[in-house]
Parts: C-alpha cells; structure tokens; sequence
C-alpha cells in the first residue's frame, strides 16, 4: 500500500508501509516518518527506488524499521533516533550525520563525512567508507567492514570506530575521547593520533560490535588508536608543529 | 555547487544514442547547477585538412546568412556551417589563424568557443532542461561526452563563463569546485603568450593543462603538474578525442561517482542522475580516489 493514504487506514492494517521515490516525493515519506507514523501503528517502512534520492528517513524519531531497498543520496537517515534503518546499497555524502540513536546499516558502500558528528546508535557499513568518515565523532559507534578514506574520525571527540580494513591518511587527527580499532594498514595516523595496546576491556568492545555487524573477524587482530592529548593544551614551544 | 556528467560509449551502435542516454544525467544534476550548462560532444573527426570551429553568436535569432558565402568569396575556402540557434560549427580547411583573424576583423561579434576534429561544444545560460531542449542535446550522436551544470561561484553567470572550458584542439575541461589561486596561473601563463577569454578560475586550470600537453607532457604527467601548481577543490572531468579523464583534488572536496559496464561508463557528480541508465543495476559502481587520475579510452 502506498504511503499517502496511510492515515486512513487502522494500524493493524498498516503494520507494513510502502513508498516508491520513483512516483513519490521524499517530502511525503518523510512527513510520513515525521507526523503519520505513530497514528498509522506501522512498524516496518519499505522505500523502493530510491534512486540516489538525498534526505531519504531524515530526522527520524520512533522505533520502526525502515527498509531502503536501492541506492540512496546524501545524508540519508541523518540525525535517527531510535529507527532501525537498512539501506539495499549504497549511499552519498553524510549517512546517518549527527544521529542520536538507533541502527544505520548500509550494504554497500558509503561516500563521505559517514556519521559525522553522530552522538549515539550505531552505524554498519558492510562495504567502504569514502573520506572524512566518523569526522566529529560525539559518541556514536561506527564499525565498517571495508576500508576507510583519509581524514576518517578527524576531531572525533566519543564514541567508536571500528574498522575492519585499511584506513587511509591522517586517521584520528586532533582525535578527543573517542577510540579507533584497525585490523587492516593504516596509511598515516594524524597529529596527536597514537596507537596504544589493546586491554581486554578493548577486546571486549571490538567483539560486542563485530557481532553486532555480523562481521567474523578476531578482535585480537584489531589495533587501539587514541589520543595522546597533547593537542589539550596550547604549547607556545611547539611553533605550529605537531 | 555544479554537477559534471561523462558518458563514454562502448560499443559503436549506442554511438547512435549518445544524446538520449546522457540527457537523464544532464537533467538530474539540476539542482546542483541550475543556472547554465553546456557540453562538449565527441564525433567521427572531419577530414585530415579539416578543422571545426564551434561558433557562438549574441543572439538566438542571429543570421548567420551572411558568413558562409563572404568566407567563400574572400579566403576561397570550402567551408561547411551548421547552424543551431546562437551556436554554429563551421568546418573548414582554412589553418586556425588565418580563420581567426579573419572572423575577428568581418565578424568580430562571433566568439569562437572550440576548435578541433571531433569536438562540439554547446554551452549557455539557462536551466539545463533548457539549454538541452536549445541545442536538441537528445539528438547528440557520438563516441563520448563531456557535461556540466553550474552553480556560478567565482565568476558571472554568462554564456562564455559556462562550461565546458576548451584549449587547444579537441581539449575540453568541465569543473565542480573552485581554484584559489586561478589569477596566478594566469601571470604565468600570459607573458608565454597565451590568451585568456574570459575571468573565469576553470578556464585558468584547462589553459594551463593544454599548455603542459602542448609543451610534451602526456595528460598524467600534466595533471601532477597541476596537483603542485593548481590550488584549491576540484573536480575535473576532461575530453580529448579519445578519452575521458577524470581527476580530484587531494581532499576530495567535491564528489564524483563512476558506474562502468561492458556497453558504457558514465561519470556524475551523484548516483542520482545515472539512476535512469540502462543496465545500472548491474553496473560497478566506484568512487574515485583523491589524486588519482582515471582514463577512460574510446
């Protein structure tokens, strides 16, 4: 059934929603997510031919599954809280930016600024994660099953990043609080980015967010990055560099 | 903001369709630049003597029925004009030149937009539904294609300001960034004699590049070149008559998406406008990597 005539409907019967991009504006499915949710009782939303459509389960803020069944654009399920948000392939710029709580999956591959300034919930991403990705990072756990880019978890301040490949340049740049795991080459850390030796609290860590991925790695062969907060404090000496 | 967009045709029946596959790309980066767009589209090349001359006139209604004849008459030259609206390709044995300054002295309100064997470039102010609909983009037949929309950032909305940029011959050079430093490419470049048409910051980055192929460099070793000597964020997407090449800036600042199968691959700033392509589905889809340059051949 089609999302626009949801609200007549009872919520037994719309215990399922679905909304085709192809004939549908993303401003229905989201007023839909954002207004007629609740009154429709629906607990599942399929999105169908996403199309690389931007803005797809913006703002979500209620416990329902939402289905992404194609490639979707920038900033899809942005700033989620509590939704379960599944994406059938890839997505653009800025997935699952600044989300609060709740699952952001993604089955293929991310572009970039992935969670940024995400505060909490987790973000999966099964295949790569373009540039940037983690950056501003405020408590949110990302586990990526591919590769990150460069620039990955610059300035991340809490949360986690766990990455089960490479990652590129400058990783954890100006890192705060938050902590990375690598198993894969890192091919730079950034300034103030240092690897320090995994406790069994890391392990234990690493191994609750591979299984919440559904990735079979071993997280004895993860590396800690973490910040040497040297950055914390201003060093007239250091002439600029770090 | 602008949208680039690149479709190269593998196999030489969909060289037929070239036109109608790209316009849903065209049209899908609107939104990232609604105010001009242009493109540049690679044909069979005209005779081995032969030049083309993409022209550009003030006006839809200009009459170019005056230039054909009086370039028989005067240069005694052969010359083909066909005409589309404020845009004309004229081709013709005539050497670059002498045809330059001959256009300049008895028709010095034609710009000339291009030169080349294979090139055409069609390029305005407008929507980009618009300036497709203009030029009948749809209709385009070729090997490969170079296309922009523009958001206009660091010069005037106008048409010679629009992209494609072209320099050289067969050379064009579509943009989705902005260089910091185009005005000291351009001090380099003018005292070597180089001439400037517009103020545009693109036009400085495809000038320098023909310059260093002009000089021996192949478009690799131009490009590195450029990495050191070119600063700001970019996207550039290129044409020569044989390829495509793609290239960004060290910190990826502005996006490109690439989607290959065995009939085409096609080049867009977002997936959404390759959505409509036939066989996407089952296309592989990549990301360009930051600094590396990615060529595509014919």
């Amino acid at each position: 059934m089609e999302g626009v005539s949801v609200r007549k409907r009872n919520a037994e019967q719309t215990a399922g929603v679905t909304f085709d991009l192809a004939k549908q504006k993303v401003r229905e499915l989201n007023q839909f997510l954002h207004h007629d949710l609740q009154l429709s009782g629906a607990k599942q939303v399929e999105v169908n031919n996403p199309n690389g459509t931007h803005s797809i389960a913006v703002g979500v803020d209620a416990p329902v599954d939402i289905q992404v069944r194609g490639h979707a654009g920038y900033y899809c399920a942005g700033m989620n809280k509590l939704a379960n948000v599944t994406v059938h392939g890839n997505v653009g710029w800025g997935v699952a930016e600044n989300m609060m709580s709740g699952i952001v999956r993604v089955k293929g591959f991310a572009s970039e600024s992935a969670g940024a300034t995400g505060h909490g919930g987790t973000l999966i991403i099964e295949g790569d994660a373009s540039l940037r990705c983690g950056i501003s990072l405020k408590g949110l756990d990302i586990v990526v099953g591919g590769s990150v880019g460069n620039f990955s978890a610059f300035m991340a301040q809490a949360g986690t990043m766990v990455v089960c490949g490479d990652a590129g340049h400058a990783l954890g740049d100006s890192l705060y609080e938050a902590i990375i795991y690598v198993r894969g080459e890192v091919k730079s850390l950034g300034a103030d980015a240092h690897e320090e030796p995994m406790q069994e609290a890391d392990h234990r860590k690493v191994k609750a967010l591979l299984d919440l991925a559904g990735f079979a790695h071993d997280p004895k062969d993860f590396r800690r990055i973490a910040s040497m907060r040297s950055l914390y404090h201003w060093n007239a000496d250091a002439n600029q560099e770090y | 903001m602008c949208g680039i967009v690149g479709l190269l045709v593998k196999k030489p029946a969909l060289r037929e369709q070239l036109g109608e596959l790209m316009m849903p790309m065209l049209l899908g980066m609107t939104e990232r630049g609604p105010d001009s767009a242009g493109l540049a589209v690679y044909t069979k090349p005209v005779g081995k003597n032969e030049l083309k001359f993409s022209l550009y006139a003030p006006s839809m209604d200009y009459d170019w029925g005056a230039l054909e004849p009086k370039l028989k008459k005067e240069l005694a030259a052969k010359c083909k004009l066909a005409i589309k609206g404020n845009h004309a390709v004229l081709t013709t044995a005539l050497a670059e030149s002498e045809l330059r300054a001959w256009l300049k002295a008895h028709f010095p309100q034609l710009q000339v937009l291009a030169t080349g064997r294979s090139m055409d470039i069609y390029k305005d102010v407008g929507a980009p539904a618009e300036v497709a609909a203009r030029y009948d983009f749809k209709k385009l037949k070729g090997t490969h294609l170079v296309g922009h929309t523009r958001m206009a950032t660091e010069s005037a909305v106008t048409p010679d300001r629009a992209h494609p940029f072209t320099a050289g011959k067969d050379f064009c050079l579509v943009h989705n960034g902005s260089l910091s430093n185009p005005y000291q490419i351009r001090r380099k470049l003018e005292p070597l004699g180089i001439h400037f048409d517009t103020d545009n910051d693109t036009e400085a980055a495809c000038r320098y590049l023909e310059w260093r192929m002009r000089e021996g460099d192949d478009l690799a070793a131009a490009l590195k070149k450029g990495f050191e000597e070119l600063d700001g964020f970019f996207t550039f997407l290129m044409g020569t008559e044989d390829e495509l090449a793609l290239v960004r800036d060290p910190f990826a600042c502005k996006p490109a998406i690439v989607a290959e199968t065995d009939e085409y691959v096609a080049i867009s700033s977002e997936f959404r406008s390759l959505a409509a392509l036939p066989g996407i589905k089952n296309a592989k889809l990549f990301e360009p990597m930051p600094e590396e340059l990615y060529i595509w051949k014919v």
